[in-house]
């Protein structure tokens, strides 16, 4: 008995392994016609093009993406009306041209915007592309319980009409600040009417085979889906453009972190691109040096910036007061005095921060809206050169005065920050190098660092989060969908604090509320001419910066790399980074 | 082989009788045991270290200096500095502190949770099935939701109760240990099982020694290898588990160094040329693994002077 | 021993129904959600819509009690449907567990990433466990030897040192250096023949090793430590009395004996085989179970969590009454009532 038992413990591990060795061979996916289904190690090197997600994409349905990894995988199958390109410009795609008041596209009242689609473009599955599917997307993104990932894009759309097979218009409820939201960028790509049409709504997440296979009209279709593993693509023969894409095959892999994906191709040379790099500077170069890859960097509307508070966050008071706005009536003891907010920014040296933790992929900003170049403010710039000893006069004339243990204090109330972030190597060590400058101008501070899921979280039980802010100053990355940022803007609504009456859902996050900048907004409303329009987002850009209701410290750049052998492209900041993926190839 | 060692260790401990002090017992088996002298002297070469170190090194271990970053062994820094020109030397000895003190606290709580349920499992036949399968379900348990939970509910009150520091190491103290409990558990109710139907055991029983009597003198002394080994690993893992716990927001402030996250920190530069790299790596990493191997040398020595199977010969 | 097992089997149901009902409390507790890692772009009321419709805004008790509807009813059917061909119902309206990320079958994500993660941590427990025993039992018969020392200092540094650094360490050695092995796993790799599956233990190297060298470092001073206390328990002494060699009393008592503890902690193991191994699995872009259930984790994909938490559960639970019954059969002196 105890023999068997034993022999039987021995046998385990071998029938598990050889129950496994039966399981790996991967079943081709139903909707894949013929024998196409080939091993990637026996692939031709040349036309086969591999890319590494760290993040691997788990959906290819942009609509129900759960991060920006999913939307950009889905980006070389799905095609939106117009992309944007590396300079924020606008580039028609699925439509013939970009609407605008001169051709007449754009209602001169801005009530409604009509696209014409290219009559030449048919789906992967060779039927033609009509406007009946462009208005399906919008029922679909729109249906109820969907849980659509891109509806703030249609927040003003009425309905989208098909005028005929090829013209679609789009009215809004009201005129639209920014009219191209809708159907432009890889965010909101159309999807085919005749496969989705059983998806809507609730339904939409049992539809698998769907979101995992789109048909798409863009140069690539997916052969084989494993979420959050890999995804292999291959050429859709009836693309648009003939001779187009190079690749035949493509791969998309996930897994690993940032340095790990950096290394695999500038070091090891195992892919040809890796995504989202954000790695301490040396580390880079020092993989660049073994010769195999290029760092590609490309700067959209990204600011790493610290919030400061403008409410009391003292852990004493309770849930209906820490941190709220309550109309005014619950200041922060130190912060709401301006000349300790400004002695805060004048204390930093942007220029180490890029010297020492972000290298090529950022460069020191005193702006919340770095680009496009025309919106950009000049008035601020006097923040890019760090003067401690300003800092320090300000605070001197300002009745704060140096106490014994280094820390300034006026009326019983000390300096003393919590200063809070996610968990990230760079983020910490700006953490670091700011208490220390901080600390030179009698500001003590306590870091503070959360998981990203915790941190980022809008979960309504959980005190950690950014809307949250139970602390002074936080910092974090924002930006703007798109190349326009009038969305973005109304963030410093003061109706859009987050509290308790709004369940924390706003997103007014610094808390930061004057008239001036409501009266701003409330004009930028009503406001349609282009001109006028870019002079009241940069007075608001300048209002908020001016205010010291945020701390903008460096414009952040993607960062990718490339193999030496792959050209055709330049990183893009604005969109989908692979979206122009039928012009790359290998050299 | 060397059964004759055992003899030798009999013969000293034979000396030891005269003076049945438990101490002298220890010092003993300490002295004959040369591996554990050596474990003893690197140990207590840390201790000082970590504790008197930064008395004649003062430099801050929180200062960045960026105009130094990357440095290699210098006479101003003679174990560099990292990325951002903080001093390697001060990191890794203030880094100590907290290493060891979660370190040896953390698997105290751990060893001691394990063994209580392990024997008591083991022992008391009605209580095996409930304990076993509690243990079960910690082990079943993912650990980093359960670690979130466990901010949410005691960081701040913790906090607010011990102070900032003692607070955390409190609150890490405790998830550690309760979240590495059970292997010990399950190991301990195995021999538990095992040595409660040894004769020693029945004859005891027999006689109607009490169960917490037979638990304290015939059957801990036996089950103390097992214990010893779950210590020594104990430790490891402690220090190591406290560096993930920082991630998540539930450890020190990023600003504190500990040896774990100074290992962390270190490893995406493993290979990086022009950087401070093969100090920054292997200087915690040589301290963890010195730490555990010394107190596995102890550890092994203690066992010898206390199991009753090497003494009462 | 039949009427132990069935009343053990008995209560493992209770038993598994408490601990789903833990782990549910627990991951709903947990304060992270499926919408943090969306980009910061899109604003707080979309992302309570996304919310909603994912079912989040249910109370507690209705998502449990749905979740243990798709998981013991639903899923199971689906099963044996599957299997028989057979089609029971209504299985078009039937629910599945979805996970909240990718919004497919929690169950076809495990089975698509059984294969990757039973090879490399099936196999490192494999290697670890016979290069552990024999390594143990060497150390403790000639305790304080030359090998014994070296495995303790091999074995110590093992354990000290953990996987995401001796994996970093070899990624740069043998893929950046030497360039002889790919840092990355090709989880669609078929073996077809001689060169593939070259090609598939050049891959399976570093991981296994990594995963070896650290179960091996632990399992051998627990058989380091039972070979001990035997060769000091009173019938090796009876042994030598009676004029046996030490290899003799070595190889016929001492290991069988000090077997025992040791195949219940291997036979208690076997589940982490199959919850895979977080880090190694994601240094080396394995993207196994353990991936899978960081990745479930660091978005709060309860279903998906929850799913896999359990079905580990059940195996803990299994493995614990296989090794009860392996230590009851191999040391006879253990009683069942």
């Amino acid at each position: 008995m105890r023999r068997i038992v034993a022999t039987l413990l021995l046998a385990l591990p071998i029938l598990l392994l050889g129950s496994c060795s039966r399981e790996t061979t991967p079943e081709a996916p139903d909707e894949v016609e013929g024998n196409e289904n080939v091993a990637v190690s026996t692939l031709d090197v040349d036309t086969h093009l591999k890319i590494l997600y760290w993040q691997g994409p788990t959906t290819l349905n942009p609509y129900l993406s759960s991060g920006t990894k999913d939307i950009e995988a889905a980006s070389i199958v799905l095609e939106p009306l117009a992309h944007h390109d590396v300079d924020a410009n606008m580039v028609p795609i699925l439509a013939t041209e970009i609407p605008t008041k001169e051709n007449g596209g754009l209602a001169e009242d801005r009530t409604s915007i009509t696209w014409h689609l290219r009559q030449d473009i048919v789906w992967s599955d060779n039927t033609p592309l009509t406007a009946t599917d462009v208005v399906f997307t919008w029922e679909y993104c729109t249906a109820e319980g969907g849980g659509c990932t891109a509806i703030d894009s249609f927040r003003y759309v009425e309905r989208v009409v098909a005028i005929d097979d090829h013209t679609v218009r789009i009215e809004f409820v009201k005129p639209a600040p920014y009219p191209y939201g809708p159907f432009v960028g890889s965010v909101s790509p159309i999807l085919q009417r005749e496969q989705f049409k059983d998806c809507l709504g609730a339904r939409a997440k049992e539809c698998t085979d769907q979101n995992f296979y789109p048909i798409g009209t863009g140069p690539f279709r997916a052969l084989e889906f494993k979420a959050n593993d890999t995804v292999q693509y291959i050429a859709n023969t009836l693309y648009r453009d003939e001779g187009k894409p190079f690749f035949q095959t493509v791969v998309i892999k996930g897994g690993g972190n940032a340095t790990s994906a950096a290394r695999t191709v500038l070091q090891t040379g195992e892919f040809d691109y890796a995504w989202n790099l954000q790695v301490e500077p040396e580390i880079l170069e020092s993989m660049r040096g073994a010769g195999k890859g290029e760092i590609l960097t490309g700067f959209g509307s990204q600011v790493e910036r610290i919030m400061v508070n403008q409410t009391n966050p003292d852990p004493k008071l309770n849930e209906e007061q820490r941190s709220v706005y309550m109309d005014g009536k619950n200041a922060h003891p130190f912060l709401s005095d301006i000349n300790v907010r400004r002695a805060l920014t004048l204390a930093i040296d942007r220029q180490i921060l890029v010297d020492v933790l972000y290298g090529v992929s950022g460069r020191p900003t005193c702006n919340v809206i770095p680009l496009p170049e025309k919106y950009v403010s000049t008035n601020n710039d006097d923040c890019l050169t760090q003067d401690i000893e300003e800092a320090n006069r300000i605070l001197d004339e300002a009745g704060w005065v140096l106490g014994s243990d280094g820390v300034r204090a006026k009326d019983g109330i000390r300096l003393s920050l919590v200063y809070q972030t996610s968990t990230n190597s760079v983020r910490q060590s700006t953490q670091s190098l700011i208490k220390d400058w901080w600390q030179q101008i009698g500001v003590e501070t306590e870091l503070q660092n959360f998981d990203g899921g915790v941190f980022f979280s809008t979960d309504a039980a959980n005190p950690f989060t950014l809307t949250r802010f139970y602390a002074d100053v936080q910092m974090y990355t924002n930006s703007f969908e798109g190349n326009d940022p009038s969305n973005y803007v109304e963030s410093w609504k003061c109706g859009n604090v987050p509290g308790p009456h709004n369940s924390w859902v706003g997103s007014n996050i610094s808390r930061g509320c004057s008239e001036e900048v409501d009266a701003l907004l409330d004009a930028l409303s009503e406001t349609f001419d282009a001109t006028e329009r870019v002079e009241i987002i940069k007075q608001l850009n300048d209002k908020v910066v001016q205010n010291v209701w945020e701390i903008p410290l460096i414009h952040r750049a993607r960062v990718s790399a490339r193999a030496n052998s792959l050209k055709g492209f330049e990183l893009n900041g604005w969109d989908s980074e692979i979206w122009s993926i039928a012009d790359w190839y290998r050299e | 082989m060397k059964l004759e060692n055992l003899a030798r260790a009999d013969l000293s401990i034979q000396q030891a009788r005269e003076h049945p002090s438990p101490w002298m017992i220890v010092w003993i088996a300490l002295k004959s045991h040369k591996g554990a002298l050596v474990g003893a002297g690197v140990f207590s070469f840390i201790v000082l270290a970590v504790l008197v170190g930064p008395l004649f090194y003062t430099v801050d271990p929180q200062l960045t200096d960026y105009a130094v970053r990357n440095q290699g062994i210098s006479w101003q820094h003679p174990l560099g500095t990292d990325n951002i020109g903080r001093d390697m030397l001060a990191q890794v000895l203030s880094g100590g502190r907290i290493a060891l003190a979660v370190g040896f606290a953390a698997m105290l709580l751990s060893l001691f949770l394990g063994t209580v349920v392990g024997v008591i499992a083991g022992y008391y036949k009605r209580l095996d099935g409930p304990l076993m399968r509690l243990t079960d379900l910690f082990l079943a348990m993912p650990l980093l939701p359960l670690l979130l939970v466990i901010i949410l509910l005691f960081r701040d009150a913790l906090r607010d109760i011990f102070g900032l520091e003692f607070g955390i190491f409190i609150l890490i103290v405790f998830v550690i240990g309760i979240t590495s409990w059970m292997q010990t558990a399950r190991i301990v109710r195995g021999e538990t099982l095992a040595i409660k139907e040894r004769e020693f055991v029945l004859a005891a029983t027999s006689v109607g020694t009490s169960g917490l009597h037979i638990i304290s003198t015939h059957i801990l002394p036996n089950i103390l290898s097992p214990i010893m080994v779950s210590a020594t690993l104990g430790v490891a893992s402690a220090i190591i588990t406290e560096s993930a716990l920082s991630f998540l927001g539930l450890g020190f402030p990023s600003d504190f160094p500990t040896w774990g996250r100074l290992l962390y920190d270190g490893a995406p530069w493993i290979g990086i040329d022009s950087t401070n790299w093969l100090v920054r790596v292997f200087a915690p990493g040589i301290a963890i693994s010195l730490t555990v191997l010394s107190v596995n040398y102890i550890g092994d020595a203690l066992r010898d002077a206390i199991d009753p199977r090497v003494r009462n010969k | 021993m039949l009427k132990y097992l069935s009343k053990r089997l008995f209560f493992a149901i209770p038993t598994l129904l408490i601990i789903s009902f833990a782990l549910f409390a627990i991951l709903d507790l947990a304060p992270n959600d499926p919408t943090s890692n969306l980009p910061i772009t899109i604003p707080p009321e979309v992302r309570a819509e996304i919310k909603t419709s994912l079912g989040l805004d249910k109370p507690f008790h209705i998502r449990y009690f749905k979740w243990m509807e798709q998981f013991f009813i639903n899923e199971p059917l689906n099963l044996i449907e599957e299997i028989t061909g057979l089609e029971i119902g209504d299985s078009e309206s039937r629910l599945r567990v979805r996970s909240w990320s990718s919004h497919s079958p929690v169950v076809d994500s495990i089975v698509e990433r059984l294969p990757q993660t039973l090879w490399v941590v099936g196999l490192s427990y494999v290697f670890g466990i016979l290069i552990a025993l024999p390594i143990g039992v060497v150390s403790a018969y000639k305790q304080y030897s030359w090998f014994d020392q070296i495995g303790t200092f091999v074995s110590m540094v093992g354990f000290s040192i953990p996987t995401f650094f001796t994996g970093l360490v070899l990624i740069v050695v043998f893929s950046v250096w030497l360039s002889w092995l790919p840092s990355t796993y090709d989880t669609t790799h078929d073996i077809t023949d001689l060169s593939s599956l070259w090609y598939q233990i050049k891959q399976m190297t570093m991981p296994v090793l990594v995963l070896a060298f650290y179960n091996a470092a632990q399992l051998s001073r627990f058989m380091r430590a039972s070979v001990l206390e035997n060769l000091n328990l009173d019938y090796v002494r009876t042994a030598r009395a009676k004029g046996l060699r030490d290899r003799a009393i070595l190889l016929k008592h001492v290991l069988r004996n000090s077997m025992l503890p040791v195949v219940t902690m291997i036979a208690l193991g076997v589940p982490t085989i199959f919850t895979g191994a977080i880090i190694t699995e994601q240094i080396f872009r394995v993207n196994g179970i353990g991936q899978l259930l960081i990745t479930g984790i660091n978005s709060a994909d309860i279903p998906l969590v929850q799913s896999l938490s359990f079905l580990f559960a059940v195996l803990i639970v299994a493995f614990n009454l296989i090794a009860d019954i392996v230590y009851g059969i191999l040391d006879p002196r253990i009683k069942y009532e």
